[in-house]
């Protein structure tokens, strides 16, 4: 059943009509005083039109620099992207195309939600003024029709009374009420692709739970298909089709939401989801994954979440696990567990995921 | 009501640790050429709460909700505007600074900020150890074989007393923030948001570590966040914050399965869960969390709540200020409509709300 | 002898466990840098930083060595033989020229007055350093009623033509004396310093790190002295160098009005301030040596204070 990806496909070829996304071994660096820093190492994934995906990571895991590269928004230097690297986009590579017409696809097909709205608007224009600028610039409309286009943008994401909304400057406004403008901005020409960067993680629950729904709506309404970058697996249980869980820059799992939520086959992920505190977890210790997020600097030398996985032999320090398959062709996971090196492990690792999340808190490494 | 408050704990003996009545504290803005007080921020605007021996006891609610400012006027880190906060039976809120300070090792608290609570500029060895020395536990030399002692114990080498912050990942920064704490043999700990600032990954670990040392050193936690599932895992009893007061208190097992106060259903409403298959229809709330500066009058809910809209708006919740009362279920909750809340009629409204929920408007 | 505190219910095996969950390879271990460390290996990597470094070392090695190997006393230098009006051009004997009138070999001038220009230039840094960072310190420590009164003051002390203070200062109370000078000079160079001391005072006060600290029972004062003003360093430092380079030019300007110091004693300024009416005379050498000396002063402290700022910032890796 499980066998190992071979490369990525020759460059060049397109990928089919019904891909809107496809990013293949992109690979980003950072230039550092202490020498080169791997952000991304060989993420690949699809995204298909009017989709949405989650890229779920924590810190150092590489998912917002993924966005970053793919919107081309990294300065180089520091940053640089791997010759081998593609993103097609739309049916063109856009890693290759001159910046001036990256900015013309930037923002009007391809629209980036950020996670701090306040310091991604301009303080001293009114939000009515950025919001004409973008659909001027990208739909070469008339100034008085880019001001309609803006209220109609801001009427969409739920914000009362548009027309004097316009005259407003972003500090006037609340966090909420920020992100709305954000994703009206985003919305209002009509992109193919929205990318949302940790857009709930600087609000509160109550407005969380506002911007999803209306995040949701939207989508619904005008097709486009999201990228919905997020540390919080509550949130990409409620939200995406596709999941793709990273890790020290590489992809370690993907798959539908449902394969990877509930019958996970990364380490990594199994552990996340046995250590969310839940009520049923009461009175008993949680599980953890332990240890930390390795350094950049100081990567582990063959498999990456080696030193804090439960289930590493000898194989996992001595050689790095490629992505293999664990069912349909695009249900991937990153562990010497799913080559035939794991054949006689698995089934007892697997188990011990199901037991730890049926019993709670586990007890598997409790004190005598 | 503090006799109900006492009733319905586990451990009902004797005397709370901590008991805060009527605590306020209101920050005054300065504004205009001769810096004349021109408004007032009520962050935290009439608060009661008893804390027994032994427990944890949260305090959940939004940014803005006061529950931050309410944490550090108990330590008196900021000073109360009105109200007492007594531990073990001694008013806290007089106290010269004399007596203070060798109270505060007996009240400590943990910051939620990894890398904003410990100094860059000093070694381990220095911000665990200067709670000691100030405080007369040790000296200068046995201060690192001590300060060794409290990384142990929080599970850090011994090894690390030279090193500086910025040496360290984020969960461990918290474990030494824990340990700076911890240090003083303190009986009642405020944390604050001590996992908020982590990876989903690190949380746990922290957690693990704040119930073992509850258990080693027989603490008591009040523990302050936002997140309602971490709470519901954490603590023995919870008070839902909004606007300055408490809107409902009651165990974790009463709150969570029978909330009766119509904020408290949309808090747990909105918690994402991670398992598609519970995808639900949330009960949204409009609007945002109105200024503290001019709370709303009556119930400070009132303009989001949707149980005042099902009902018809009726006029006492804008003229009547609720106060925290005792059910039947021996929870409390400050609502004047909480025998109307049933969970028909939370599906009932969450059915009802239309898929772009408007945000109401708030004033500019 | 450690043990004698452990608490009760942590079983060792229980420290074992906590200790493995929490990992230990991050980046502890590899080395451990404090911040000045840190901040160090930054600075080296500034080129034109250490090369303002190497400057100015030379410079100071030149003002505390070379008065030793070529001293320069006014009275007991003897007169020349024959008073010529006009100086003579750098020679194998006197590299860098010599005075008209009293034929004084401008090498040993410029040496000998490296001395004075740096000595006004770091100590009068030094008194402003110290009056600011009091000042600043208490005014935003304080607060209230006394942060608002040394403000003012401060907004005062700006206000006054500053040039114009010094010149009537240093006619009436300076007679030429180096040390009033420099006293001078510092008591003009404070108030920048604490604007910006209690700036960094008032945001530092709020930090959580000083509330940890006020939590755990540490006293005002070593709340002000480690950990404050440890984090107040860098800025200070910075506009510090700043100063340096500010003074030294000063110095010179109020010199060569001759308002400054003796012209017994040589100072870059009043060298190049006797050399004036022998310009149109052609005699070059005269004035550009301790010009060249004072530019390339303020040029190192300049780009010294260039490389500080970059170290100091955090935003900066690498």
């Amino acid at each position: 059943m499980t066998e190992t990806i071979s490369a990525t496909p020759p460059l060049g070829a397109p990928p089919d009509r019904d891909t809107l996304l496809e990013v293949r071994d992109l690979r980003t660096y950072f230039r550092v005083l202490d020498g080169t820093v791997p952000a991304v190492d060989g993420v690949s994934f699809s995204v298909g039109r009017g989709k949405t995906i989650g890229i779920v990571g924590e810190s150092g895991s590489g998912k917002s620099v993924t966005a970053l590269t793919i919107m081309r928004l990294l300065d180089i230097p520091p940053a640089e992207i791997g010759a081998e690297s593609e993103v097609w986009f739309d049916g063109r590579e856009i890693l290759r195309i001159p910046l001036n017409v990256m900015r013309k696809v930037r923002g009007k097909d391809m629209a980036m939600i950020f996670q701090e709205p306040l310091t991604s608007l301009n303080p001293v224009f009114t939000i009515g003024e950025q919001i004409a600028e973008q659909v001027r610039l990208h739909l070469k409309t008339s100034g008085r029709e880019a001001t309609d286009r803006s209220i109609e943008a801001l009427r969409l994401v739920g914000i009362p009374s548009p027309e004097s909304r316009i005259k407003q400057f972003p500090h006037e406004m609340s966090g909420g009420m920020r992100q709305r403008v954000m994703i009206a901005m985003a919305l209002s020409c009509e992109p193919k692709l929205i990318i949302a960067d940790e857009p709930t993680t600087a609000l509160d629950v109550t407005i969380q739970a506002q911007i999803l729904e209306l995040l949701k709506a939207i989508q619904q309404r005008t097709g486009s298909a999201l990228m919905l970058i997020t540390h919080d697996l509550g949130v990409v249980a409620e939200m995406v089709d596709h999941v793709v869980v990273m890790y020290a820059g590489q992809v370690v799992e993907q798959g539908t939401v449902e394969e990877v939520l509930l019958d996970p086959r990364a380490p990594y992920t199994m552990g996340l989801l046995e250590s969310i505190p839940s009520v049923e977890k009461r009175g008993g210790r949680l599980s953890v994954i332990k240890g930390v997020v390795p350094s950049p600097f100081n990567l582990p030398p063959a498999c990456r979440f080696e030193p804090r996985c439960p289930y590493a032999w000898d194989l996992c320090h001595e050689e790095a696990p490629p992505l293999s398959r664990v069912g349909s062709a695009d249900r991937l996971a990153r562990c010497h567990l799913h080559t035939s090196a794991g054949d006689s492990r698995r089934g007892a690792a697997l188990q011990q995921h199901i037991d730890a999340m049926r019993v709670g808190g586990t007890i598997r490494d409790a004190p005598a | 009501m503090t006799e109900m408050t006492t009733s319905t704990t586990p451990m009902a003996a004797g005397e709370p640790l901590v008991r805060v009545k009527g605590l306020k504290k209101h920050f005054p803005i300065h504004g205009g050429l001769l810096r004349r007080q021109v408004a007032t921020v009520y962050a935290v605007d009439g608060v009661d709460f008893d804390v027994q021996p032994g427990e944890i006891f949260s305090l959940v609610g939004e940014s803005g909700c006061g529950k931050t400012t309410l944490g550090r006027s108990l330590l008196r880190l900021v000073e109360p505007t009105a109200g007492t906060v007594t531990f073990r039976g001694r008013d806290v809120t007089g106290l010269p600074a004399g007596e203070l300070r060798a109270l505060r090792r007996k009240m400590q608290i943990i910051f939620q900020d990894p890398f904003g609570s410990l100094n860059p500029r000093m070694p381990i060895s220095d911000i665990i150890g200067e709670g000691l020395l100030a405080q007369g536990l040790t000296d200068r030399k046995t201060r690192d074989s001590k300060v060794e002692d409290a990384l142990e114990t929080v599970g850090l080498r011994r090894e690390y007393t030279r090193r500086y912050p910025h040496e360290f990942s984020g969960g461990q920064r918290q474990r030494i923030g824990i340990a700076r704490a911890l240090a003083l043999e303190p009986e009642f700990v405020v944390c604050d948001e001590p996992v908020s600032a982590l990876d989903v990954s690190i949380q746990s670990q922290v957690l693990n570590l704040l119930l073992d040392l509850r258990r080693d050193f027989n603490l008591t936690y009040l523990f302050i966040s936002h997140n309602l599932s971490v709470v519901q895992y954490f603590s023995d009893r919870v008070g839902v914050m909004y606007l300055g007061r408490i809107v409902e208190l009651g165990t974790v097992a009463e709150l969570y399965r029978n909330a009766r106060h119509p904020y408290t259903i949309a808090l747990l409403s909105a918690i994402p869960e991670p398992d598609p298959r519970r995808r639900k229809k949330r009960l949204v709330l409009t609007g945002d969390v109105p200024s503290p500066v001019a709370p709303p009058p009556g119930c400070r809910f009132n303009t989001r709540c949707w149980l005042r809209e099902k009902l018809g708006n009726p006029e006492r919740c804008v003229t009547e200020e609720p106060e925290l009362r005792v059910l039947q279920s021996g929870h409390q909750v400050a609502c004047h409509f909480a025998e109307d809340v049933t969970s028909a009629a939370v599906v009932a409204v969450a059915a009802s709300q239309p898929a772009i929920a408007p945000a109401a408007s708030e004033p500019a | 002898m450690t043990d004698s505190r452990k608490p009760q219910g942590a079983v060792a095996s229980d420290l074992v466990r906590r200790a493995e969950e929490a990992g230990q390879d991050y980046e502890v271990g590899l080395e451990s840098l404090s911040q000045m460390q840190l901040a160090w290996r930054k600075f080296k990597g500034h080129r034109l930083a250490l090369l303002g470094l190497t400057i100015l070392g030379i410079l100071i090695g030149v003002a505390v060595l070379g008065p030793l190997l070529l001293p320069y006393n006014f009275a007991t230098i003897p007169l020349p033989d024959k008073i010529v009006y006009e100086g003579r051009p750098p020679s194998a004997e006197h590299f860098f020229g010599e005075t008209g009138g009293l034929q004084r070999d401008v090498f040993r001038l410029v040496v000998n007055g490296a001395r004075t220009s740096l000595f006004i230039g770091f100590s009068s840094m030094f008194i402003g350093v110290v009056i600011g960072t009091i000042v600043g310190s208490i005014a935003g420590f304080v607060g209230g009623f006394v942060d608002n009164f040394l403000m003012r003051i401060v907004d005062v002390m700006l206000s006054l033509p500053v040039l114009f203070v010094i010149l009537v200062a240093s006619r009436f109370f300076g007679n030429g004396n180096v040390i009033l000078i420099v006293v001078i000079f510092g008591l003009f160079s404070w108030m920048g310093i604490s604007r910006l001391v209690r700036s960094q005072f008032l945001s530092i006060r709020e930090r959580e790190f000083v509330e940890a600290a006020r939590a755990v029972g540490v006293t005002d004062r070593r709340i002000i002295f480690r950990h404050i003003l440890p984090n107040a360093f860098s800025p200070i430092v910075v506009s510090s160098s700043l100063i340096v380079a500010g003074n030294i030019i000063g110095e010179a300007f109020v010199s060569f009005l001759g308002f400054g110091v003796n012209p017994t004693t040589p100072t870059w300024g009043n060298i190049l301030s006797n050399a004036l009416t022998f310009i149109p005379l052609g005699n070059w050498w005269w004035p550009l040596f301790p010009g060249m000396a004072i530019i390339l002063t303020v040029l190192a402290v300049n780009f010294i204070g260039d490389g500080l700022r970059d170290a100091f910032d955090p935003r900066s890796r690498a």
